[in-house]
C-alpha cells in the first residue's frame, strides 16, 4: 500500500467514524478551517479547478522530488473537501501522484455524502493535481 | 390537505419545495401511465386494432382537453412536444430563423437564450434583450424602444421567470408588441401551474407548454401556434405519420398537428397530461391560487426574519418561486446542508445565468412552491435553514 492509499484509509476512517451525516458534514466544515490561508493573489484563472460548481484554486509547490499542494474554495462545505484532498496529495512523490487513480473518490464513500456535482468537482481537483505532476 | 392525492408526499419524508424545477404527481397522472402500459399499450395514428385506436383516442383526447384548457381556437393548434425547451427550439428554427431581430427579456431560462445564439445571434446583432428595473420587473418603456427600433420583430418572453417568480405581463407585451408588426412567443414554462392561461385574452401568436411543471408526466408538453401562422411554421422534424404521399420523388404533408408530430409520440406522457388538466380542472384554478399565495405570503415573512438574508425582488409581482441568499454564505453549502436535512430545493444560477451575472451573483437559493405546500413545509425550511446558518457561521 503506497502513502496516497494509506492517507485515503486515513480519511475514511474518519469519516466512516460518524454515522450520522450532519455530523459528519459539521466534522467537513472543522477541516476546511485548518486550511492554510490561501494567497489573493493566486486567484487567477490558471489556479481555477474545472469541475466544481463552487470556486477552487489550487496551486503547487515542489520540494526536494515531492508535491506540496494549496487550496481553497468560496464555499465552506468544500473548504473541507479541499483539505482532505490536500491531506491526502500533498507530500507525495511527482510519480505517485502521475498514477492518481480517479476511483479514489469512490473508495472515500464521497459519492454517499456529496452531490454528483460536488463530486465532479473532487475529481476536478484530483486531475488538476494530476495535471500538475505531469507538468512538473 | 392535498398531498393525499400525490402518492410521492406518502412515500416521502423529504419537504419538496423544487416544483419550479418539476412538480409532483397526482395518482390519477401516475394510473393512467400504468393503465396505458399494462392494458392498451399500442402506437397511435397507424394501425386499426381496437387497443390502437383506444390509444389515438385518448392521445387526441388529451389535445382537445388542452385546447380548451388554455382557450385555443382549434384542436390542430395544439402541437405535442418533449417540453418547453422542445417548443422554443421548433419555433425559433422553423419559424423565428428568418426574422431580422428577436427580443427576449433579461429574465430569461437559457432555453429561451440558447437557441438564438445558435443562430448567430449576438446581442445587438440580430438578439435584443429588454432591460428590467431594480425589482427585476420588465421595462416596458424601454421594450417599446427596441420594437421601434426594431420593426416586425419575433418577441419571445418568459411568462414567469423561473429563477425568480416574476411575472411578466404578457398581455400588455402581446399588444404593445402587435402595434409594432411583432410577433410573439410566451414561454409558459412556470406559469400554467399557477396561472389560468387564456391564448387568446394573452393574444399570443406561440404559448409553450411544460407538461412536467403542471403536475404531468416528464417529457411531454406543447406549443400552441395560433391559426394563422400554422401555414407558415415549417416541420420541425419529418418521418412516420406525418405524411400524406411519399414516393422517391417527393413528399406531402399532412396538415397540422400531425405534420409537425413525426415519429411515435410520447403517448402515455400526452395521456398523462390530459389527467393533470382534469386534476387542475377539478380542483380549480381558484382553489390553487388561494392556497399557494397564503403559503407564498407565509413563506416570504418567514425568511424576511432570518438574519442577513438578501432577497432580489419584493413578492408583489411575482409567484411561485422565491430567491434569495444568506450575506458572506455560498448557496451551494445550504443545499447541501438542507439536502441533508430531508429538503429538498434548488442553488445555483436556476439556468439563467445572463440575470445572474447582472446582480453579480453566481447563484440564489431558490424555494418554489405549489399549492400543495403548507405551512409546516415552511416551518421545516426555516428550521432547516437556522440550523444549516448555525454550522457555517459557527
Amino acid at each position: 500500500m503506497n502513502s496516497i492509499e494509506q492517507k485515503v484509509n486515513q480519511i475514511k476512517e474518519d469519516l466512516d467514524f460518524f454515522e450520522d451525516e450532519l455530523s459528519k458534514y459539521e466534522y467537513i466544515i472543522d477541516l476546511g478551517k485548518k486550511l492554510e490561508e490561501f494567497n489573493e493573489s493566486d486567484k487567477i484563472p490558471e489556479n481555477i479547478v474545472h469541475g466544481c460548481t463552487s470556486q477552487v484554486w489550487l496551486t503547487h509547490e515542489i520540494k526536494d522530488g515531492k508535491m506540496y499542494f494549496h487550496g481553497t474554495s468560496d464555499a465552506i462545505i468544500v473548504k473541507g473537501l479541499v483539505y482532505m484532498i490536500l491531506k491526502i496529495f500533498s507530500d507525495s512523490t511527482i510519480e505517485e501522484l502521475k498514477e492518481i487513480d480517479m476511483d479514489i473518490v469512490h473508495e472515500l464513500k464521497l459519492s454517499e455524502i456529496i452531490t454528483p456535482n460536488r463530486q465532479s468537482g473532487v475529481i476536478g481537483m484530483m486531475k488538476k493535481i494530476k495535471e500538475y505532476a505531469l507538468n512538473a | 390537505m392535498f398531498k393525499k392525492d400525490f402518492p410521492y408526499f406518502q412515500n416521502s419524508k423529504i419537504v419538496y419545495l423544487d416544483n419550479g424545477a418539476t412538480t409532483q404527481k397526482p395518482k390519477s397522472v401516475i394510473d393512467s401511465q400504468v393503465e396505458y402500459y399494462e392494458t392498451y399499450c399500442a402506437n397511435t395514428h397507424r394501425s386499426n386494432f381496437g387497443h390502437a385506436n383506444k390509444a389515438t383516442q385518448e392521445f387526441e383526447k388529451t389535445r382537445v382537453l388542452l385546447k380548451n384548457f388554455i382557450n385555443a381556437s382549434k384542436n390542430e393548434e395544439i402541437i405535442f412536444t418533449k417540453g418547453v425547451t422542445e417548443s422554443i427550439n421548433f419555433i425559433a428554427s422553423s419559424f423565428a430563423k428568418d426574422f431580422k431581430t428577436v427580443i427576449i427579456s433579461s429574465l430569461e431560462h437559457h432555453s429561451n437564450i440558447v437557441p438564438w445564439h445558435m443562430q448567430g445571434r449576438t446581442l445587438g446583432a440580430g438578439l435584443e434583450v429588454v432591460n428590467c428595473n431594480e425589482n427585476l420587473d420588465f421595462n416596458m418603456e424601454h421594450f417599446e424602444e427596441l420594437l421601434k427600433a426594431n420593426p416586425n420583430a419575433f418577441v419571445s418572453i418568459t411568462h414567469i421567470s423561473n429563477a425568480f417568480g416574476t411575472i411578466h405581463d404578457i398581455k400588455t407585451i402581446t399588444k404593445l408588441a402587435h402595434e409594432y408588426g411583432a410577433v410573439v412567443m410566451c414561454d409558459g414554462a412556470q406559469s400554467l401551474g399557477h396561472l389560468k392561461i387564456d391564448v387568446k385574452e394573452l393574444d399570443v401568436d406561440f404559448f409553450a407548454i411544460s407538461g412536467h411543471k403542471t403536475f404531468a408526466p416528464t417529457g411531454v408538453g406543447a406549443i400552441y401556434i395560433k391559426e394563422k401562422y400554422l401555414k407558415d411554421v415549417k416541420p420541425y422534424q419529418t418521418g412516420g405519420a406525418t405524411i400524406h404521399e411519399v414516393d422517391f420523388s417527393g413528399s406531402t404533408l399532412l396538415d397540422s398537428p400531425y405534420k409537425f408530430e413525426a415519429g411515435t409520440q410520447n403517448i402515455a406522457g400526452v395521456i398523462g397530461l390530459a389527467k393533470a388538466i382534469e386534476y387542475i380542472n377539478h380542483i380549480k384554478y381558484e382553489t390553487i391560487h388561494s392556497f399557494e399565495n397564503n403559503v407564498f405570503k407565509y413563506l416570504n415573512e418567514e425568511l424576511s426574519k432570518l438574519p442577513n438574508i438578501i432577497f432580489y425582488n419584493d413578492i408583489t409581482n411575482s409567484i411561485g418561486s422565491r430567491s434569495f441568499n444568506f450575506e458572506g454564505i455560498i448557496h451551494d453549502d445550504i443545499g447541501i446542508l438542507l439536502d441533508k436535512m430531508n429538503i429538498a430545493l434548488r442553488v445555483g444560477h436556476h439556468c439563467a445565468q445572463p440575470i445572474m451575472k447582472k446582480l453579480g451573483i453566481k447563484g440564489t437559493i431558490r424555494v418554489s412552491v405549489a399549492f400543495y405546500n403548507d405551512f409546516v413545509d415552511v416551518d421545516k425550511l426555516i428550521e432547516a435553514l437556522k440550523k444549516a446558518l448555525k454550522m457555517l457561521k459557527d
